[in-house]
């Protein structure tokens, strides 16, 4: 019976990552940008978040709320005024100013902060859980699960329900073409990495709650979430849901084999996965 | 008369710049006589991050190679040194071939991974690939596990040519040492720019310059891609486990974080590559020295250093993608490494 415990931690871990990587994912699918920088952003959400929450005492969903605008800002901005001129044929660019970024980001984070290690408070939250059977799931990843299920409705809902979804699918498919029916494709990116940003300050909220974070933190974080995104394939939303909980799954059983083996469990099943599908599971969009 | 015309890479900067490198190297060779401790050991790591940048260029700057996972190869390379001198007692000198013998290995399978990805799929699958090779590392008790090891103190004095440097320069062994890898380094680094200067002005290197120019047009004139990236990724794999070995020879210690760390042996690389000018010989040399620099000016600073290069780095590639040497290039015509073939004329003088 300690398996299926193994392997319910594994998927609701993989909600974690799956969260981690929907902004990656959002981004990296409309305009096929390679953010370096996405993990070092969850970590500066993280820390808005806390600054947040000690200024004004706030409750850290609460805090979230307010940090979200902020971030959605701060990518609108980022994108508009630096990482369109990246965008193209060459895939250098993109990835040598996210790369600066990351840089950039986790040495500001350790000038203003220091590298001491933080964490948010959610109280009594943390350590509440509730039972099904012979399984006892903490509340915090049941909650980390569900808002990564709804993140990703709520994304595809924007996709595929709204004229600013379908302006993404469009420039996503050929944004020269998409540019001569009206559409302004540095906007829509900007308004991409704006979403990006809220669903990473999402992200931000339970990285923030469930473990320490410190401004190195980040890069750790941004290749599961990579490895989510591309086993699950280009585009696909729910692909990086399943890529999360391969990964997420494949971590928990390895590490209930061997401590050690938990993190390169994880990306050894990433291999293996890209090995056999080497577009990953769902793939939508062509690259 | 046109069966006089030849094809030349020769230029006056060229002829001028090549007796300027002997001379350079003459002087970089005997300078441990006159030279402090702390300035061969600042040399050191310029001439290392300068290999690797060498490198990292030649991937990426001529095959569009972008790894990010160039860590596991100075990784490996360097833990093979000292698992070769730790379990056989090799010595450390004779270990650096072994560390490159390695990482040429261990770039095979590695290669028919990666090669199977693009683009960005590419660069995240070098990572990867990097990370499982330090957690594997990592399980490996006799050279430390997770904490890592100190090289030993027998294997250390053992090194070739120390006594001799000792006797000859009368300085202490650990002072010997690092003269010793100073040269070391000094050697890897002439041996890799001669090397990928030499292989650029060869047939190969022509199709390797034409693959970066246009890969479409390159394949439509025969050259065989594939086998370039083969070539390329193969090469740079064993220079990199050199430089990593020598690295942490000269280092005395070792731990799995240190030795995949990605920002130090990827993104410092790429950033030396990108601001001195990607896809040139010239390009490495002028952005390791501006990095060296930008080190030792805010080195009171503690973290701005990093801040003032990520911006840079990002600075340069929005305005100006070709880099400084790239700026300098373009308004002088100065090539320092002439690879272009020009036609030449005899008797320039009489037409």
């Amino acid at each position: 019976m300690i398996w299926i415990d193994t392997i319910v931690q594994g998927v609701l871990l993989g909600g974690l990552y799956a969260l981690f990587a929907a902004g990656l994912s959002l981004v990296f699918g409309i305009m096929r940008l390679v953010n370096l920088a996405h993990g070092d952003l969850i970590v500066m959400a993280a820390y808005l978040i806390l600054v947040v929450v000690s200024v004004l005492g706030l409750n850290p969903f609460v805090a979230a709320v307010i940090a979200a605008p902020i971030m959605f800002v701060f990518g609108w901005i980022l994108q508009k005024g630096v990482l369109n001129r990246t965008l193209g044929e060459d895939i250098l660019p993109p990835l040598l100013v996210t790369f600066g970024l990351s840089v950039v980001i986790q040495n500001a984070l350790l000038e203003g902060f220091s590298a001491d290690s933080q964490r948010i408070s959610m109280g009594p939250l943390e350590t509440a859980s509730v039972s099904a059977g012979p399984v006892t799931v903490g509340l915090l990843p049941l909650l980390t699960f569900a808002s990564a299920i709804l993140v990703i409705v709520g994304l595809n809902w924007i996709f595929y329900r709204t004229s600013i979804g379908r302006a993404y699918r469009a420039t996503s498919d050929d944004p020269v073409t998409a540019s001569l029916m009206g559409i302004r494709p540095d906007r829509v990116f900007a308004s991409a990495m704006g979403l990006a940003l809220i669903v990473v300050t999402i992200a931000a909220l339970y990285l923030g709650t469930r473990s320490n974070f410190d401004p190195y933190v980040g890069p750790a974080r941004l290749i599961y979430a990579f490895e989510a995104v591309i086993i699950g394939g280009l585009g696909s939303l729910w692909g990086t849901l399943a890529g999360g909980v391969i990964i997420g799954v494949a971590q928990t059983v390895g590490a209930s084999i061997n401590p050690e083996w938990q993190i390169l469990a994880g990306h050894v099943a990433f291999l293996v996965v890209l090995l056999i599908r080497p577009r990953g599971l769902f793939p939508r969009a062509v690259d | 008369m046109a069966a006089t015309h030849s094809i030349s890479t020769r230029t006056r900067a060229a002829t001028t710049s090549g007796i300027a490198a002997l001379v350079l190297l003459a002087v970089a060779i005997v300078l441990p006589a006159f030279a402090s401790r702390s300035l061969i050991q600042d040399l050191f790591f310029i001439l290392t991050m300068l290999t690797l940048a060498q490198f990292w260029n030649l991937l990426a700057g001529y095959t569009g190679l972008v790894s990010v996972g160039q860590q596991a190869f100075v990784g490996f390379g360097a833990y093979m040194l000292f698992g070769s001198t730790i379990l056989w007692g090799v010595n450390p000198v004779a270990a650096l071939a072994l560390s490159g013998l390695f990482a040429l290995l261990l770039a095979i399978p590695t290669a028919f991974f990666v090669f199977r990805l693009s683009g960005a799929y590419f660069a995240i699958g070098t990572w990867v690939v990097a990370e499982v090779v330090r957690l594997s590392v990592a399980q490996w008790q006799a050279v430390g596990g997770g904490t890592g090891t100190s090289l030993p103190r027998d294997a250390r004095d053992a090194m070739w040519g120390v006594e001799w440097i000792e006797v000859f320069f009368d300085v202490r062994s650990s002072e010997a040492r690092d003269i010793l890898a100073y040269w070391l380094a000094l050697a890897l680094a002439a041996a890799t720019i001669g090397g990928i200067y030499w292989f650029l002005r060869t047939r190969r290197g022509l199709a390797l310059a034409a693959l970066r120019d246009n890969v479409e047009a390159a394949k439509s004139v025969g050259v065989d891609a594939n086998r370039m990236k083969w070539i390329v990724f193969l090469v740079a794999a064993f220079g990199t486990g050199i430089a990593g070995g020598l690295i942490f020879l000269q280092n005395g210690r070792i731990s799995p974080d240190s030795a995949f760390a990605v920002t130090q042996w990827t993104a410092f690389v790429i950033f030396i590559v990108v601001i001195g000018g990607i896809g040139t010989i010239e390009g490495p040399i002028i952005g390791v020295l501006v990095f060296f620099i930008l080190q030792e000016a805010l080195a009171d600073f503690g973290a701005v250093y990093l801040i003032v290069l990520g911006l840079l780095g990002i600075a340069i590639m929005l305005f100006a993608q070709r880099g400084l040497w790239g700026l300098f290039s373009d308004r002088t015509g100065i090539q320092l490494f002439p690879v272009r073939r020009r036609l030449v004329t005899p008797d320039r003088g009489n037409s």
